[in-house]
C-alpha cells in the first residue's frame, strides 16, 4: 500500500505532463489549469499519508519500481528512499508547489502559453520529486538535470524576448558546470564502493580514506554550489528572474535552489569524514550570505532584490551545513521555502497589479492600494528579516548559535553581518515598494488593485506558515523537528553538548538586536529622512556602483572564460580547414613524387613476389585507372594505388620471409 | 563467442538482398508514385524482418545468431557467412529503421531523377546492412567497399551543396585510402591463420582461434585502425566529413553521422581478433588522446558556428570522441556505453539532419542568421529540436544520457583523468547547442524569416515522433537493449583481459630477463583455451 502511494507521488505530474502536453490544445485552459494543480494536490496528499506512516513507524524503506541501467558490476534501479528527510522535502516540495501551482492560475490567467506554462511547471515536480526521493546518486541526477531543464525552459517562457532566452542559456549552462562536478563524484563513489544505492555507500562509508571522502566531497560540492547558485556559480540566479514570477517562486526560491543543500545533507556522511570539505562548504556559504546580500543592498528591480536575497539565505544554509548543524540546514530550506515563496508570490502580486512594473523606483505608496498584499508582503519580511516568533527567526538564531558555541567565530561574524544586511534590504524593500509618495505612472495607477482570490488564498496560507512554521523547532535545537531529522541529519561522532540557557538566550538577544537594527536603519533612511540614501549613495560612487553592477562579476567572467572560449574555437576552425585538411592532401602530393618508383615497385617486386595481394592490387589499380578520366581523377588513382604499394613494400619488410 | 545458433530460414540474406532486390523491382517502374510507394513498401517489409530479428534475438548471449554459412572461394578460406551477435544486431534494426525515416524524409523533397535516387538508397542499405552481418573479413570488406558507391552517386547527383563533386570525391578517395589498410590488415590475419593452421581463412570465427604475435598484431592493429579511423571519422582523419555531411543530400547525412559502422570495426574485428595490441599501453594512450581531442576540439568548433549543418558536424565529431574513448577505457562500462552511444547517436544526431533539412527546405539555407524566434512560427520544430537536441547533450531520462554516463563512467575507471577531460564536453556540448537555439530557435523573429513558414509536415511529425520515442524509451528503460549487447560485450572484455593479461606476463618477463617467444607460446595456448566468451559469461 505505502509502496504504491509513493510511486503515485510523482506519477500524478507526469500523467498531468503528458495530457497537457499532448492533448492540452484541444481543451480549455481552465481545465488545463485545473488538471496541474489537481495533480500537484494529490501528490501532496499521498506524501502527507507517506508522512503520517512514517510518524508512527520511523523506519526507512526503500521502494523500486525497475531496473534501469545494468550490465557488469553496475545495477541501477529506479528506485526511491523514504526516511525523515525524504518526507520532509515531499511535504515542502508538493506543498509549497501546491499552493504556487493555484496561485498561477489566477497570475499566467489570459497567457498565450497557459497551458505550456502548467506542463513545465508539472514536470517539474516530477523533476523535484525524483531528486529528493530517489534511493541513489542516479535517480537524483535524473532530477537534478531535469529541473536545470525545467528551469530552462520556465526562464525562457517568453522566448522571444532576448533577455529572457540568454538567461535561460546561461542558467543551463552554468548548471552543467556543477551538473560536471556532480557526475565526477558519482565516478567517484562508483569506484570506491562498485553500487550507487545510497544506503549500500553509507554502510561502506567508514571505509573511505580522508583524501578520498574530500575529493568525492568536493566534486559534490561542485555540483550543489552550481544549482544552489553559491559563488562561484551563483550568477545564473539574479537573471533567471526572466521567468513569470511564480516560477521564481517555486523553482528559483522554494525548491529547486535547494536542492544543493537537500544533496550535501543527504551525503552528510561522506562530508563528515572530510574536514576540509566541511570547512569549505561553511566558508562558500558564509561568504556567499554576506556578499549576495551587500548586492541586494542596492538593486531596484523587486525580483532582483528577492533573487539575491535567496541567494544570501541559501548561503546560510550552506554554513549550517559547513558546521555540522545539517537539521538546521533543513530547517531553515522549509521555513525559507515559506517566507521565500510568499515574498516572491505577493511581489508576483505587486506587479500584476501594477501591469507588469518590477522597477521599485516606480512604485511607493502601495500600502493602502493593496493592502492585503502588502500585508502579506510584510509578514514575509518579517519573517525573513529573523523577527522573533516568526518562522525565520528561529531556524536563522539556530544556525547563528550553533556557529557561535561551536567557535566558528568567522562564520558567525559573517552571519551576523548578514542578517544585519538582510534586514535592512528587506525593509528598504518594503518602504520603498509601499510608503511613501507614490512614483507611478498615472496609467498604472489608475488601474491598482488587489489581486483576484486565486492569487490571495494562497498567499495567505503561507503567511500563516511563515508565521508559525518556526515553531516545529522548539525549543532551539531540542525540537519535534529535530527529534524526528535526528537519525538522518545527525553528523557523524557528534558528541551532545551542554549549553547554558543563558548563553543561548544571549545569542538570541543579539539575534533580536541585530535584526531591529537593520530594521531600525532601514526606517531612517527610507522612511523617516527619504534623502539620505540617495545622499550616502553619491557620497561613495565608486561603492555604489561596484554593488549596483553586482561587483562586475558577470563581465569579468565574459572576459576571462566566454570570451577567449569563442575565440579558441574561431581559431580552431580556421586551423581545421586550412591546415588540417592541407596536411592529408599535402600527403597525397608526397604520392604523386614517387609515382613513378612505385609503378616501378609494382611491376618488378610487387606483383612478382605477392601473389594472392599483388594480383588484387593490380586489378584495383586498373579498373581505377580506367574509371577515372581527366587529371584530378588520375592524380586521385595515384594516391590511392601509391600508398597501397608503399603498404606493401612496407609489409614486406616487416613480415618477411616468415610468413611468406 | 564461438557458439552458433541458427535460425532455419535464412533471415540475414533475405535482409541482405531485399534492398537490392527491390531497387531492380523499382527499376521497371514508371509511374513515380507507384514508385515511391513501393520503396517504401521494400524499406517498410525490411524494418519489420529487422524487428522481427531483434524479437527472435536471444539476449544475454555471447553467441553468432541467424547463421548462414556457404563456401565463397574455398582456397582463400573465403567464405558467405553472416550471423548476428549483440554488438551488430541492433546495428541492422538501426539501419532499417532509418531508412524507413530517410524514404518518407525524401518523399517531396527530392524532386530530380528520383528513381535513380531512390534505387542509389536501396543499394546503400544493402551494402550498409552487408557490413554489419558479415563474419567472413572479406564478404565484410566488400560491402564496406561497395557502398561507396552508392554513396558517391548521392553525394554528386542529390547534394545540396555548390561543392558536392569535389565532396564526393573526397569521401570517397579518403575513404579507400583507409580502406586499403585495412584490406592488407586482413590479409595479414588471413597469412598469420595460414602460418599456424597450414590454411587461409577470412572468417572471423575461425581467426580467433589462432593467436597472432604481438609484433604482428600491433602492425596490424594500425592497418585497421587507419581504415577505421577515415571513415569514422577520428580526429585528424575527420576533414571530408563537413564537405560530404554539409554538400551531400540530407538523407546521406543521415547515413554517415548516424550509422556507426567505422567504430562497429573496433568492436568487431579489432579488440577481439588483436586483444594484445588493442591492450598494448602505447596503443591505447594514443588513440585515448584522439579521442579525447576529438570531444573538445569537436565542441569547441562547434560553438561558433554559424550554420546549422557545420555545428551538426563538428558536434558528430566530439560525439564520436566519446565513442572513442568509451571503447578504449577498454571495460565493461565504457564498451556497454560506446556501443549503446553508437546506436543513440543513430537516432539523435540523425534527427537532428533531418531538422537541419527542414529548416533548409523552408529558409534555403540553415544559418542562423535566416533564423531569430522560429519557435513562435514553427513550434512543432522548436519542441522536436529541444527533445532531440537535448537527448544529443545527454540528458537523463533520454538515451544520450545512458551511452554517455556509461561511457564517462568506463573512461574514469581507466583514468580518472580521462574522464576529467571528457566530462568537459558535457559542459561544452550544452554550450553549443543551447547557444544556437537561443540564436536561431528562440529570441525576436529574425529580419529574414518568411512570412509565410509551415511547421512540421505530417510526414515530417512523423519522423520526428518516431525518433522522440525511441529516445525516451532508450532513455527510460533501455533493459531490453542492454540486455541484447550485455552478453557479447562480456565476451569481449574476457577477450581483452587476456590480452592485458598476456601484456603484462610478457613485460615481467622481459624484466626477468627471459625471452619473448617461450612467453608467446605459454600465452596463445592460454588464450585458445579460454577464448570461447559464451561459457565463461
Amino acid at each position: 500500500m505505502m509502496e504504491l502511494l509513493v510511486i503515485l507521488i510523482p506519477v500524478f505530474p507526469l500523467v498531468a505532463v503528458l495530457l497537457n502536453g499532448l492533448l492540452g490544445h484541444r481543451y480549455s485552459h481552465d481545465l488545463a489549469g485545473r488538471i496541474a494543480f489537481g495533480a500537484v494536490g494529490l501528490s501532496f496528499v499521498c506524501a502527507l499519508m507517506v508522512f503520517g506512516h512514517m510518524l508512527t513507524t520511523g523506519a526507512a524503506y526503500e521502494v523500486i519500481a525497475y531496473s534501469w541501467i545494468f550490465g557488469g558490476e553496475l545495477m541501477v534501479n529506479l528506485g526511491f528512499l523514504i526516511d525523515p528527510l525524504t518526507t520532509i522535502m515531499l511535504l515542502v516540495v508538493t506543498g509549497v508547489g501546491f499552493l504556487i501551482h493555484v496561485y498561477s492560475v489566477g497570475y499566467m490567467h489570459g497567457e498565450e502559453g497557459f497551458t505550456r506554462f502548467f506542463t513545465y511547471m508539472n514536470l517539474f515536480m516530477v523533476s523535484m520529486l525524483l531528486l529528493v526521493m530517489g534511493n541513489n546518486y542516479l535517480v537524483l541526477f535524473i532530477g537534478w538535470e531535469g529541473v536545470g531543464l525545467c528551469s530552462y525552459l520556465l526562464i525562457g517562457y517568453y522566448f522571444d524576448k532576448v533577455s529572457a532566452a540568454k538567461a535561460a542559456s546561461k542558467a543551463f549552462v552554468v548548471n552543467r558546470i556543477g551538473d560536471a562536478g556532480f557526475l565526477m563524484a558519482i565516478f567517484l563513489v562508483f569506484a570506491n564502493f562498485q553500487t550507487l544505492d545510497y544506503t549500500k555507500v553509507f554502510e561502506q562509508v567508514g571505509q573511505l580514506s580522508t583524501g578520498t571522502a574530500t575529493a568525492i566531497a568536493l566534486c559534490l560540492l561542485v555540483g550543489a554550489v552550481g544549482k544552489s547558485a553559491q559563488i562561484p556559480l551563483y550568477t545564473w540566479l539574479p537573471d533567471a528572474m526572466e521567468g513569470p514570477t511564480p516560477v521564481s517562486a517555486l523553482i528559483h526560491a522554494a525548491t529547486m535552489v535547494t536542492a544543493g543543500v537537500y544533496m550535501v545533507v543527504r551525503n552528510h556522511a561522506i562530508f563528515d569524514m572530510a574536514p576540509m570539505a566541511l570547512t569549505t562548504v561553511g566558508w562558500i556559504g558564509g561568504i556567499t550570505a554576506l556578499f549576495a546580500a551587500s548586492i541586494g543592498l542596492v538593486q531596484n528591480d523587486i525580483k532582483r532584490v528577492l533573487a539575491y536575497s535567496t541567494v544570501s539565505q541559501l548561503g546560510y544554509m550552506f554554513l549550517a551545513c559547513g558546521i555540522g548543524a545539517y537539521t538546521a540546514a533543513i530547517f531553515h530550506l522549509m521555513t525559507h521555502a515559506f517566507f521565500k515563496a510568499l515574498l516572491f508570490l505577493s511581489a508576483g502580486a505587486v506587479i500584476h497589479s501594477l501591469g507588469g512594473e518590477q522597477d521599485i523606483r516606480k512604485m511607493g505608496g502601495l500600502h493602502s492600494k493593496i493592502p492585503m498584499t502588502y500585508k502579506v508582503f510584510l509578514v514575509g519580511t518579517l519573517a525573513i528579516a529573523g523577527i522573533p516568533p516568526l518562522a525565520g527567526f528561529w531556524s536563522k538564531d539556530e544556525i547563528m548559535a550553533h556557529a557561535f558555541i561551536h567557535a566558528h567565530y568567522g562564520l558567525y561574524l559573517l552571519a551576523a553581518i548578514g542578517a544585519f544586511l538582510t534586514a535592512f534590504y528587506m525593509f528598504r524593500l518594503t518602504y520603498v515598494t509601499f510608503y511613501g509618495q507614490s512614483r507611478m505612472d498615472p496609467d498604472v495607477e489608475h488601474h491598482v488593485h488587489e489581486s483576484p482570490g486565486i492569487m490571495m488564498k494562497p498567499l495567505l496560507v503561507l503567511a500563516g506558515l511563515s508565521v508559525v512554521g518556526g515553531f516545529v523547532g522548539f525549543p532551539p535545537e531540542h525540537g519535534w523537528f529535530h527529534g524526528y531529522l535526528a537519525k538522518v541529519a545527525t553528523p557523524v561522532g557528534a558528541l551532545p553538548h551542554v549549553v547554558s540557557l543563558s548563553l543561548l538566550l544571549g545569542l538570541m538577544s543579539v539575534a533580536i538586536a541585530i535584526a531591529l537594527g537593520g530594521w531600525g536603519l532601514a526606517h531612517y533612511l527610507y522612511a523617516v529622512r527619504p534623502q539620505a540614501a540617495d545622499d550616502l549613495a553619491t557620497r561613495v560612487p565608486g561603492i555604489y556602483a561596484t554593488l549596483l553592477n553586482k561587483y562586475y562579476v558577470d563581465e569579468g567572467y565574459d572576459r576571462i572564460i566566454v570570451e577567449p572560449c569563442k575565440r579558441l574555437g574561431l581559431i580552431w576552425d580556421w586551423l581545421d580547414r586550412q591546415i588540417i585538411d592541407r596536411c592529408v592532401r599535402g600527403i597525397g602530393h608526397m604520392t604523386d613524387v614517387s609515382a613513378c618508383w612505385i609503378t616501378w615497385t609494382e611491376k618488378h617486386v610487387v606483383y612478382a613476389g605477392l601473389n594472392v595481394i599483388g594480383y588484387g592490387n593490380h586489378l584495383i589499380a586498373w579498373s581505377w585507372r580506367k574509371l577515372q578520366t581527366g587529371m584530378v581523377h588520375h592524380y586521385a588513382a595515384v594516391i590511392v594505388v601509391g600508398f597501397f604499394l608503399l603498404v606493401h613494400v612496407l609489409l614486406l619488410w616487416l613480415t618477411g620471409a616468415s610468413i611468406l | 563467442m564461438h557458439e552458433e545458433f541458427t535460425f532455419g530460414f535464412p533471415l540475414l540474406s533475405l535482409l541482405l538482398f531485399l534492398p537490392l532486390l527491390g531497387s531492380f523491382v523499382i527499376w521497371a517502374q514508371h509511374d513515380v508514385d507507384l514508385m515511391k510507394k513501393s520503396v517504401l513498401g521494400i524499406v517498410g517489409i525490411e524494418l519489420a524482418l529487422a524487428i522481427l530479428l531483434l524479437w527472435r534475438f536471444v539476449s544475454d548471449s555471447a553467441a553468432m545468431q541467424f547463421s548462414e554459412h556457404l563456401n565463397w572461394i574455398p582456397p582463400l578460406g573465403i567464405s558467405y557467412h553472416l550471423a548476428v551477435d549483440g554488438i551488430s544486431v541492433l546495428f541492422v534494426g538501426l539501419t532499417a529503421f532509418l531508412m524507413v525515416m530517410i524514404v518518407l524524409y525524401s518523399w517531396d523533397t527530392v524532386q530530380d531523377n528520383i528513381k535513380p535516387y531512390f534505387m542509389s538508397l536501396l543499394a546503400l542499405e544493402t551494402t550498409i546492412i552487408g557490413v554489419f552481418v558479415s563474419i567472413d573479413l572479406i564478404l565484410f570488406f566488400v560491402f564496406w567497399e561497395l557502398m561507396l558507391i552508392p554513396s558517391y552517386f548521392l553525394i554528386k547527383l542529390w547534394g545540396v551543396g555548390a561543392d558536392r563533386h569535389y565532396a564526393s570525391l573526397k569521401y570517397v578517395l579518403y575513404t579507400l585510402l583507409g580502406s586499403v589498410f585495412m584490406l592488407v590488415g586482413f590479409a595479414l590475419l588471413s597469412l598469420n591463420h595460414h602460418a599456424v593452421t597450414g590454411t587461409y581463412s577470412f572468417d572471423l570465427l575461425d581467426l580467433l582461434k589462432v593467436s597472432v604475435p604481438v609484433d604482428q598484431q600491433i602492425v596490424i592493429f594500425w592497418m585497421i585502425f587507419l581504415g577505421l579511423a577515415f571513415k569514422a571519422p577520428i580526429f585528424p582523419f575527420h576533414s571530408w566529413l563537413p564537405d560530404a555531411l554539409v554538400q551531400g543530400p540530407i538523407g546521406m547525412s543521415v547515413v554517415l553521422a548516424g550509422i556507426k559502422l567505422a567504430t562497429y570495426g573496433f568492436l568487431r574485428f579489432s579488440f577481439p581478433l588483436l586483444p594484445e595490441a588493442s591492450t598494448n599501453q602505447t596503443v591505447v594512450v594514443l588513440v585515448m588522446a584522439l579521442g579525447l581531442i576529438a570531444i573538445v576540439y569537436g565542441a569547441v568548433i562547434a560553438i561558433i558556428q554559424t550554420d546549422f549543418r557545420r555545428l551538426l558536424v563538428f558536434s558528430s565529431i566530439s560525439h564520436l570522441g566519446f565513442v572513442v574513448i568509451g571503447l578504449f577505457a577498454l571495460n565493461f562500462q565504457g564498451l556497454q556505453g560506446s556501443l549503446l552511444q553508437m546506436i543513440n547517436l543513430g537516432f539523435t544526431t540523425a534527427g537532428l539532419f533531418f531538422l537541419a533539412g527542414v529548416l533548409y527546405e523552408r529558409l534555403g539555407n540553415t544559418l542562423i542568421e535566416s533564423g531569430g524566434g522560429l519557435a513562435k512560427r514553427m513550434p512543432m520544430l522548436a519542441i522536436f529540436m529541444l527533445i532531440i537536441g537535448m537527448a544529443s547533450i545527454g540528458l537523463p531520462g533520454t538515451n544520450g544520457f545512458i551511452g554517455e554516463f556509461l561511457v564517462l563512467l568506463g573512461t574514469f575507471q581507466a583514468h580518472w583523468l580521462y574522464g576529467l577531460i571528457a566530462v568537459s564536453g558535457v559542459i561544452l556540448a550544452a554550450s553549443y547547442f543551447l547557444w544556437y537555439y537561443e540564436r536561431a530557435i528562440f529570441g525576436p523573429l529574425g529580419s529574414k524569416v518568411p512570412a509565410v513558414l509551415k511547421d512540421l509536415t505530417q510526414r515530417e511529425t512523423l519522423i520526428a515522433v518516431s525518433i522522440s520515442v525511441m529516445i525516451f524509451w532508450i532513455g527510460l528503460y533501455p533493459s531490453p537493449f542492454l540486455r541484447m549487447i550485455n552478453g557479447s560485450i562480456q565476451a569481449v572484455v574476457l577477450r581483452l583481459d587476456q590480452g592485458l593479461i598476456a601484456n603484462q606476463i610478457r613485460a615481467n618477463t622481459v624484466v626477468a630477463g627471459v625471452p619473448i617467444h617461450s612467453v608467446e607460446e605459454e600465452t596463445v595456448g592460454h588464450m585458445t583455451i579460454s577464448s570461447h566468451g559464451k561459457d565463461e559469461s
